[in-house]
């Protein structure tokens, strides 16, 4: 076991006065860093990915080919509708990870490192969320892909489903903030994990993902109508599909405004606050 | 200024919870500095206070003139903690926890990748430095662990429980390491629970027990304080022990420590003539000694003197 013996005590000296004296880092700088860590983990642990985009894969395959002929006609009628929707909720679901590696960080000690070194004390959740976008972009790059393959033809074109794919971020990122709450108050990661499938199930089942809201009885559709994930969903499909959207879009911006001006302070004063 | 590190009255609550109770430290700069005491103590909330990591309930803490709390940007940039689980990044490889430090204190990709290949061959990871610290033994998280905290040389070091649940040969390790980074003029304020870890680092240590500084000095200063000698026999047969125990319980009264030591009796001892008493005694009633030996207390033994309790005892009260 040599190999990782210490060097000579001259040598360790020469080694550490080797040091340059850093200028502060600015807030940018910090928030970049911290998300190039992010980027690492996925490299590290492509896992990740795999995870969060095999269930969507699954959903389209199954939806398309079980219900796609009795809901819409035919499976491939029916992927015109399912897909935008299937987007939105692969990514809402996901966003529970931003979570539950904070939740991570905190046990581990992590983020009592970030907090005793001299940076943007936002800066590592800032940095974790930017990491988590992109995260969110390859998950739907890639159920666009699948979906291309089975048949999906947005009418909006390319520029359609871009904007419909930049609207989903922008809410996801709002989302993401409750669970870095929900990570914070929590003692695993295991329990940001179930605390957050009990609002994501409905808001992602009791929506217009799969199916139309004319076709649920009335109260429901009062409430499903009234449920921002439906707006998102609403909104993806139109965009995609070059329909008219702008209702939706601005329905979408109001909760995603909604959202942070809650979920950003609280989430603020946890993160200072001691533990 | 001659304390990198001062307090007064420091006091902490968590609800009902008095952690803190009125501490008073002064840490002379350049020192390395022991808190000792069992779990709960209030050890770690001490550091946790100083790192600014916690508000304190009462008190005030200065740390190189910087007050903890209306300062505490001031004190972060000249302050380093490796706290008492080894935070590292464990998805990432040694090197990437070291660049992520120093891209975080302002270095350029070039220096930060620079510092980290040298803090690597310091802590002897220079081999490991590129596989995911998750495949790492204990020893050698702790090291890169301190190696983060070196990433600029810190004017004050906490390590808080450096070498909890490592081998001896790990242990060793990081206890040349430390004191190697003190050599280098950093101010060390270590916690432990080993008594030993104190003797061989510490100039200076402040025993703590529920929250308060119960004794304070030098190792040879404890152990002078508590006024007397330790006397071991050491037995040639375990059998006779409990003979022996009560042998020189009755000579000695009270001050027979409960050793661990199934061949050993220890205990506080006035004077020889004392030593002498309990040889003789022992000798009338055939027990076989095997060894006979007056010395220093070890500080296991000031512990027990200090707090009635062994230091090893886990209390029950938690520290956050």
């Amino acid at each position: 076991m040599s190999n990782d013996a210490l060097p000579t005590g001259e040598r360790t000296h020469e080694l550490l006065a080797r040091q340059v004296r850093p200028q502060p880092a600015s807030s940018l700088s910090t928030v970049i860093t911290l998300a190039w860590r992010a980027m690492l983990k996925i490299k590290h642990v492509p896992f990740q990915l795999f995870d969060v985009t095999v269930t969507p894969i699954m959903f389209t395959l199954l939806f398309t080919y079980i219900f796609g002929g009795a809901l819409a006609g035919s499976p491939r009628e029916y992927i015109q509708y399912l897909l935008p929707g299937i987007v939105v909720q692969t990514i809402v679901f996901i966003t529970v990870y931003t979570g539950v590696g904070l939740n991570t960080d905190i046990q581990k000690g992590l983020y009592d490192r970030f907090r005793s070194l001299p940076i943007w004390q936002p800066s590592p959740l800032l940095g974790a969320l930017l990491g988590d976008l992109f995260r969110y972009s390859v998950a739907t790059a890639l159920i666009l892909i699948i979906g291309f393959l089975l048949g999906f033809r947005p009418d909006g074109g390319a520029l359609g489903v871009l904007a419909a794919v930049g609207l989903v971020l922008v809410f996801a990122f709002a989302l993401s903030w409750l669970w870095i709450i929900i990570g914070m108050l929590v003692r695993t990661p295991e329990s940001v994990m179930t605390t957050s499938f009990v609002f994501l199930m409905p808001l992602t089942f009791a929506s217009d993902i799969f199916v139309g809201l004319s076709t649920m009885p009335g109260w429901l559709q009062t409430a499903v109508g009234n449920n921002p994930v439906t707006f998102l969903a609403s909104a993806s499909r139109k965009l995609m599909h070059g329909h008219p959207a702008g209702d939706d879009v601005v329905r979408v911006l109001i909760s995603t405004a909604i959202i942070l001006a809650i979920a950003v302070p609280t989430a603020t004063r946890l993160y200072r606050k001691e533990r | 200024m001659t304390n990198a590190i001062e307090t007064a009255g420091l006091a902490k609550s968590f609800g009902e919870t008095h952690a803190l109770r009125g501490v008073d430290l002064a840490i002379r700069k350049g020192s390395v500095y022991g808190l000792l005491g069992p779990n709960g103590a209030g050890k770690t909330t001490i550091v946790r206070i100083l790192a600014t990591l916690l508000r304190p309930s009462g008190g005030a803490a200065t740390v190189l003139g910087h007050d903890v709390v209306r300062d505490a940007r001031a004190v972060r940039r000249k302050v380093s903690l490796t706290g008492q689980y080894a935070s590292v990044d464990e998805d990432l490889t040694g090197r990437e926890n070291l660049v992520l430090v120093g891209r975080l204190l302002g270095l350029t990709w070039a220096d930060a990748r620079q510092r980290a290949s040298d803090l690597l061959e310091v802590f002897g990871l220079a081999e490991a430095g590129d596989r995911q610290a998750r495949t790492y033994s204990g020893g050698m998280r702790r090291r890169l662990d301190i190696g983060a905290s070196l990433v600029a040389i810190p004017d004050v070091l906490f390590l808080d429980e450096p070498t909890t649940g490592l081998d001896p040969r790990s242990r060793n390790q990081v206890w040349e390491l430390v004191r190697r980074i003190a050599a280098e003029g950093t101010t060390v304020l270590l916690t432990t629970q080993y008594l030993d870890e104190a003797d061989q680092l510490a100039e200076r240590m402040a025993v703590i027990d529920h929250g308060r500084v119960i004794a304070e000095g030098t190792s040879r200063e404890l152990k002078a304080s508590i006024g007397a000698n330790t006397l071991r026999v050491r037995l040639a047969d375990a059998a006779q022990r409990p003979r022996a125990l009560e042998l020189v319980e009755r000579v000695l009264g009270d001050g027979v420590f409960p050793a661990q030591q199934p061949l050993e009796v220890t205990a506080r001892v006035a004077s020889p003539a004392q030593a002498a008493a309990v040889l003789s005694a022992l000798g009338d009633a055939g027990v076989e000694v095997a060894q006979l030996a007056v010395g220093d207390p070890s500080l296991d033994e000031v512990f027990l003197a200090l707090t009635g309790k062994p230091a090893e005892s886990p209390a029950p009260e938690a520290t956050p």
